[in-house]
């Protein structure tokens, strides 16, 4: 009994070091970061504000936030509708990008014959410049949102399957081999293992991916479009309405800021556990 | 590879008749050789010996001597390139779930708590959450962890983490339990609370066991025999019976008997007399102890 006795004893000594979880922490770290942002944002308009009139920079050139607020004022709804636009051909490119993107991941990964005989293909897409292949889709898909749309999902796409790729092969050996001890199935590896411990990395090609949906959603309607912030912006500058063009042009970041920390957030909330990846640089 | 050769059901009825006679798990004259880019890689070569019913064994060794490819063949992870394993009276051909599991890293889940890392043999085999959950506390209480059911692996220390894949490895009420360097990573007074610990487990669930290690001192303390190897290839260069009373108390690490028998083991590994010793010897070594 004595032995046992000492067992005991034996194991509170390792009990100890229990670190951290980091939420006590970050409430404090919140709040600090919220103002710090706000603080940034204030200094930065101010000092645009000051440089404005300092400066005598041709109107044409520069606006002052105090101008551009108004030109934004004089008529909100022109703005958010097609702000609404622009929104809606993102979304609907970072969806089809991220189904796309993940789906490919998994095949890419499951099968060596069919990545050396898919990844080719998606290189050369990856390849090719978007850009120069916009005005073409506009020709074969017309001036509504569908263009658009294609050129998001073929910007953003590859890095969200490259990412999850690296994520999915990434998992430890010997957890899979802890799989197939148990007899589970490669379905269950998958399932159990593999989606799991690529979710961190495939989240990092989300936040890269939306914001090329962005930036493919804007090149679509620079090429052809009646419509969104992009088209609004074309205006602006044929018409030399600078008001205009500068609205547009911080209504646009604005966007890509809020859809960015929307994936953001989606992460922290759906991967509390990685918190700990991503200390170790994982963006 | 996944053969259902082996089907748990079968195993788990155990024939206690059958079971006098036969030794829970041998190996047969098993060699492997590693095919790799650079040529043939001969990683083990004709190892022999046998494991009886809730027998711990300790397998010491240089590293590269192949340790984790012997583990990995009993677990039927890795096919032999030659010989024969039985576990259970039945050939090793594939995986079976009959095995628990311990790695040199904890390899837990980073996304799973602590108790869904337990749970997840249970997961795998689909045995039903419910009933297991209890049997899953309990083991973490075995390993002392209660308390820490809810935390993420990221939380705890590596000590912490090697008991938590200890309580995994031990979820589904395995006959088996494999478990390479388990405390590697860790310091020496951490490792020796360990060691009482595993010891403990061992003498509460009555598993047969076997244990790989780099510690000498390690090997006799947990031990009924300590297998010793040597590499180049990987070979059985010596058995040493270990004949300590149980239960064991730390103290028994300061006995003469303890130290003759580390001096035995250690003579073994530096081996360099026994060169010629091959594993057929290892029966004469089991009988009358070695050198
Ligand atoms: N998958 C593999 N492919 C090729 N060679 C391998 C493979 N696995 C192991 N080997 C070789 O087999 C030999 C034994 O390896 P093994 O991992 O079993 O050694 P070990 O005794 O466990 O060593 P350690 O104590 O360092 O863990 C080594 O020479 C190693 O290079
Ligand atoms: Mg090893």
């Amino acid at each position: 009994m004595t032995q046992l006795d000492e067992n005991r004893s034996g194991r509170t000594t390792v009990v100890g070091g229990v670190r951290r979880s980091g939420s006590s922490v970050s409430r404090n770290e919140r709040v600090r970061e919220v103002v710090a942002v706000t603080v940034t944002v204030l200094i930065i308009v101010g000092v645009w504000e000051l440089l404005t009139a300092v400066l005598g920079v041709a109107p044409v050139v520069l606006r002052s936030p105090q101008q551009i607020f108004g030109e934004f004022a004089t008529d909100p709804m022109l703005y958010l509708t097609h702000a609404w636009t622009t929104c809606y051909e993102i979304l609907i490119g970072f969806a089809i990008a991220t189904v796309l993107g993940v789906a490919l991941a998994v095949v890419v990964v499951s099968s060596r014959l069919l990545q050396i005989t898919i990844y080719p293909i998606l290189l050369v897409l990856q390849i090719v410049p978007k850009v120069a292949v916009a005005p073409l889709l506009i020709v074969f898909l017309g001036f509504g949102v569908l263009p658009k749309v294609v050129i998001g999902v073929l910007l953003a796409f590859f890095p969200i399957l490259v990412n999850t790729a690296i994520g999915l092969r990434s998992a430890d050996r010997e957890i899979i081999d802890l799989v197939r001890v148990l007899n589970g199935s490669r379905l269950q590896e998958f399932v159990h293992v593999r989606f799991p411990n690529a979710m961190p990395f495939a989240f990092g090609g989300l936040k890269l991916g939306m914001t090329l949906a962005v930036i493919g959603a804007i090149i679509g309607e620079f090429v052809g479009a009646n419509k969104g912030l992009g088209f609004i912006l074309i205006q602006a500058n044929t018409q030399v309405n600078t008001d205009q063009a500068y609205a547009a042009l911080i209504i646009l970041s604005a966007i890509g800021l809020v859809l960015y920390g929307a994936v953001a957030w989606l992460e922290s909330l759906l991967l509390p556990w990685a918190r700990e990846v991503k200390e170790q640089g994982i963006p | 590879m996944r053969v259902g050769a082996y089907n748990a059901d079968q195993v788990d009825s155990r024939d206690s008749a059958q079971r006098a006679q036969k030794p829970d798990i041998r190996l047969q004259h098993v060699s492997k050789r590693f095919r790799t880019e650079s040529g043939i890689v001969p990683a083990v070569e004709d190892v022999t010996f046998e494991l009886s019913d809730r027998e711990f064994l300790c397998i010491v060794g240089p590293s590269g001597c192949g340790k984790t490819t012997i583990l990995k063949a009993i677990a039927g992870l890795v096919p032999v390139s030659a010989g024969e394993i039985t576990v259970f009276g039945r050939t090793v051909t594939g995986p079976y779930p009959d095995v628990g599991m311990v790695f040199q890293n904890p390899v837990l889940l980073k996304w799973r708590t602590i108790l869904g890392n337990v749970l997840f043999p249970i997961d795998i085999l689909r045995g039903g959450r419910k009933k297991a959950k209890g049997f899953a506390q309990e083991l973490l209480e075995l390993v002392g962890l209660s308390g820490f059911e809810g935390r993420y692996p990221h939380e705890l220390s590596g000590g912490m983490q090697q008991r938590a894949a200890i309580a995994r490895a031990l979820v589904h009420d395995p006959r088996l339990l494999l478990m390479d360097e388990p405390f590697g990573a860790l310091d020496q007074i951490t490792r020796e609370a360990m060691n009482m610990e595993l010891m403990r487990i061992w003498m509460e669930t009555g598993k047969t066991t076997i244990l790989i290690t780099h510690s000498i001192e390690e090997a006799v303390f947990l031990a009924d025999r300590v297998i010793v190897m040597t590499p180049r290839p990987g070979r059985i260069s010596g058995l040493v019976r270990v004949d300590l009373e149980r239960p064991r108390a730390a103290s028994v690490r300061l006995t003469p008997a303890f130290n003759e028998l580390k001096g035995q083991v250690d003579q073994l590994v530096r081996g360099g007399m026994l060169e010629s010793r091959r594993s057929e010897d290892v029966e004469d070594a089991d009988s009358g102890g070695s050198s």
